[in-house]
């Protein structure tokens, strides 16, 4: 054997990994457990040396408008795209999406939690495999709200609610009864008010498409949600969106917050001032159903343009596997798990200890029904937003309105007439009515 | 009396361009101290006064390769700007001292390109990328950015040319310079504080494209508007890292404009006054 026989047959050898190894571009959002996966990715190296990854990290709103961008012109740019409970019923009647067939033996679908499984379906296939799922509830303050005399719920009302957030309230000490989300956009305040808006009996159209905003349910949703915020909210709540709420919570500015059910961790990690003193309870209701939480999982899809369905759907199958759960608590803790996607976590001890906020976000994440989002009957699906393809435009354009009727700007009933206008203008030029 | 006049107009002069500059230059400055703080400081308020911690160029560093973006933007702003001036050099010279009825009519369309939004014509250029092969390549987006600055190049240009005597090139002519000849060894030359300023700016102007570099590239392109891009988080704290990751994005190109600023000013003041 010489040394130029050595040298053939390790060129040929790497000309034969190169000829036969493919890449994947897996497109994602920026938050701290994709980040987490992609520090782990070398165990899914080790196990499929025939694939390389390649990771693209955008900021929500590009990443939505780009892979949409690439899907409806078939770009091809990417394999595996991370998108959310609102447009995978929208692409997969599109039939830009790949049905999920072959995710392996040992995958267990079956334990996907079962609300989560059903807003990532369409007729009867998955279309999008969880990544991690959320809900919405109320954290707040066990201090403050003893210092009230009060004792939270596990299942408040919106009075309950109010009449605590009265009490916390206190400016001299800078604390504000209740944070909620005021900053304009379809994913932000429109998330919130219309999970809320569920609660008090609203819906976006009746079972005709035509608009609702000139319902009394939806004047009574908003007329609470400003005279609320104006009483005992944040100064400046209608720029306030997940984040500014967070430090809020986390500095101790706030006696409760209701958002997403993965800002536990946060307001009980090494960040936040408040750690030891913050309780959980499902998002208020009225009583008549239906209550103000919402549903989403950031999910892994397969575009139909790939050239490389097979090495993305084992990517697929990995990242959101029982075996990568235990991976991630392994190396960093049950802490630190992606939530809200299998039901054999929340049956976990270990998980159950690590996360005092588990039962409260499946419990949260079981009371959402994307399918019967409403009190009253509604021909659309989801529950913080309408799955049809014109509802980001309009989500955030109504979104806006709101966000002035809470800086002021307008009154509520403006706010509400101008989005009744709106909703009528983008229903009658897509077609849902005359 | 005249004296005091003229030193009081100098310190008004003075102050208000020192305020002026700040003004312009407090948005960089306030990103390079937020990213001395923490997520928490930098979320909290206005301070001018951060805890001087590196944690989020820690996690910048480790999160990311800082190295292949800022490679790709020196390629795609250096290489759009040579392509732009190969082609602006002759164009400003035909409408400097060739010019035609229409030349000036020309200039302005040219220059009403850039007043079209460029979302408007997301969907056609993504499908002809697609279709030649370009999206995520080095070549596309050397041409892309290429073309959406030259307007501006060659309109530098021509008021550049348009300062220099016709005669100067009429009497190289007369000693019988070939058009290239005229063009490389007189016109460019004499031209050189112009064609140096077009290029600073032009290169300036490449490296903070941001719209294009975000959505036709995706990992092999991709400069370093896309790795500050990358940073910003749905749900998460991260104005420290933004402001650090924008840091280390701005740095080439501040140093860049600090060194080359005395010619950049004579460029651009080329013709000013007369």
């Amino acid at each position: 054997m010489t040394i130029r026989t050595l040298i053939l047959g390790a060129t040929a050898s790497l000309l034969a990994f190169a000829a036969h190894a493919e890449t994947i571009t897996i497109a994602t959002v920026n938050n701290g457990d994709m980040i987490r996966m992609q520090k782990l990715t070398d165990d899914f190296t080790q196990k499929n040396p025939d694939i390389q990854l390649n990771w693209v990290t955008l900021e929500e709103n590009v990443l939505r408008e780009r892979v949409t961008t690439d899907i409806a012109t078939k770009g091809g740019q990417y394999d595996v795209m991370t998108i959310g409970t609102y447009e995978v019923p929208i692409w997969a009647k599109q039939n830009w999406l790949l049905p999920l067939e072959n995710l392996g033996a040992d995958y267990d679908a079956d334990d996907i939690i079962p609300a989560i499984r059903n807003g990532l379906s369409a007729d009867g296939k998955l279309y999008a495999a969880p990544f991690y799922g959320e809900s919405s509830f109320v954290m707040y303050r066990k201090d403050l709200m003893e210092k009230a005399g009060l004792q939270m719920p596990d299942a408040p009302t919106w009075d309950f609610i109010r009449q605590a957030a009265d009490k916390m309230t206190d400016r001299a000490a800078g604390v504000n009864g209740v944070c909620l989300r005021g900053k304009a956009g379809w994913g932000e305040n429109m998330a919130f008010l219309t999970a809320m808006s569920n609660s008090f009996g609203a819906r976006w159209f009746d079972e005709e498409w035509k608009p609702q905003f000139d319902q009394p349910e939806w004047k009574n949703t908003l007329q609470f949600y400003v005279d609320l915020m104006k009483a005992d909210g944040p100064d400046g709540a209608s720029s306030n969106g997940f984040n500014e709420n967070l430090a809020l919570f986390q500095q101790g500015k706030c006696g409760m917050w209701i958002d997403a059910t993965v800002a536990a961790s946060f307001v009980t990690g090494a960040d936040s001032t408040v750690a030891d003193k913050v309780g959980f309870a499902l998002a208020p209701d009225t009583g008549l159903g239906k209550r103000g939480n919402w549903l989403w999982a950031w999910s892994l899809a397969i575009p139909a343009g790939t050239q490389k369905a097979a090495a993305a759907e084992k990517f697929v199958s990995w990242a959101t596997s029982k075996d990568y759960l235990k991976l991630v608590a392994d190396k960093e803790g049950w802490a630190n798990v992606p939530p809200g996607t299998r039901t054999s976590l929340y049956e976990n001890p270990e998980y159950q200890k690590a996360a005092p906020f588990a039962k409260m976000t499946l419990d949260s994440i079981n009371a959402a029904d994307p399918t019967h989002p409403t009190v009253k009957p509604v021909p659309y699906t989801g529950v913080q937003f309408v799955a049809i393809p014109e509802f980001q435009g309009l989500g955030t354009t109504v979104g806006q309105l709101f966000s002035a009727a809470l800086a002021g700007q307008m009154s509520v009933d403006e706010a509400l007439k101008q989005a009744q206008d709106a909703a009528t203008a983008t229903m009658q030029e897509g077609g849902y009515i005359q | 009396m005249a004296r005091a006049v003229t030193t009081r107009h100098k310190t008004i002069a003075t102050a208000a361009a020192w305020i002026v500059a700040l003004l312009i230059f407090f948005p960089i400055l306030y990103t390079i101290i937020t990213s001395f703080k923490s997520e928490q400081e930098a979320i909290q308020g206005f301070s001018l006064f951060p805890s001087g911690t590196l944690e989020s160029y820690a996690e910048v560093q480790s999160q990311y390769n800082y190295f292949r973006p800022f490679l790709n933007s020196v390629i795609l702003s250096v290489g759009s700007t040579v392509l732009a001036l190969v082609v602006a050099i002759p164009a400003a010279w035909a409408m400097a001292f060739s010019p035609t009825r229409r030349t000036k009519d020309i200039l302005m369309w040219m220059l009403s390109t850039k007043m079209m939004p460029a979302v408007a014509v997301l969907f056609p250029i993504y499908l002809i990328f697609r279709d030649f092969g370009l999206l995520d390549s080095r070549i596309g987006m050397t041409i892309m950015l290429m073309l959406i600055n030259l307007p501006i190049v060659v309109w530098m240009l021509y008021t550049y040319f348009r300062e220099i005597p016709g005669e100067i090139l009429e009497a190289a002519r007369m000693d019988g310079a070939s058009l290239w000849n005229e063009i490389v060894y007189v016109l460019t030359p004499m031209a050189i504080p112009g064609i140096a300023s077009t290029l600073l700016l032009n290169i300036i102007l490449a490296w903070n494209e941001a719209f294009w570099t975000i959505r036709l590239t995706t990992t092999n392109a991709a400069p370093l508007t896309a790795f500050i891009s990358s940073f910003s988080s749905p749900q998460g704290l991260f104005w420290a890292k933004l402001s650090a990751a924008s840091t280390l994005a701005i740095a080439p190109i501040l140093i860049m404009g600090w060194f080359s600023q005395k010619q950049l000013v004579r460029g651009l003041t080329f013709g000013a006054v007369k």
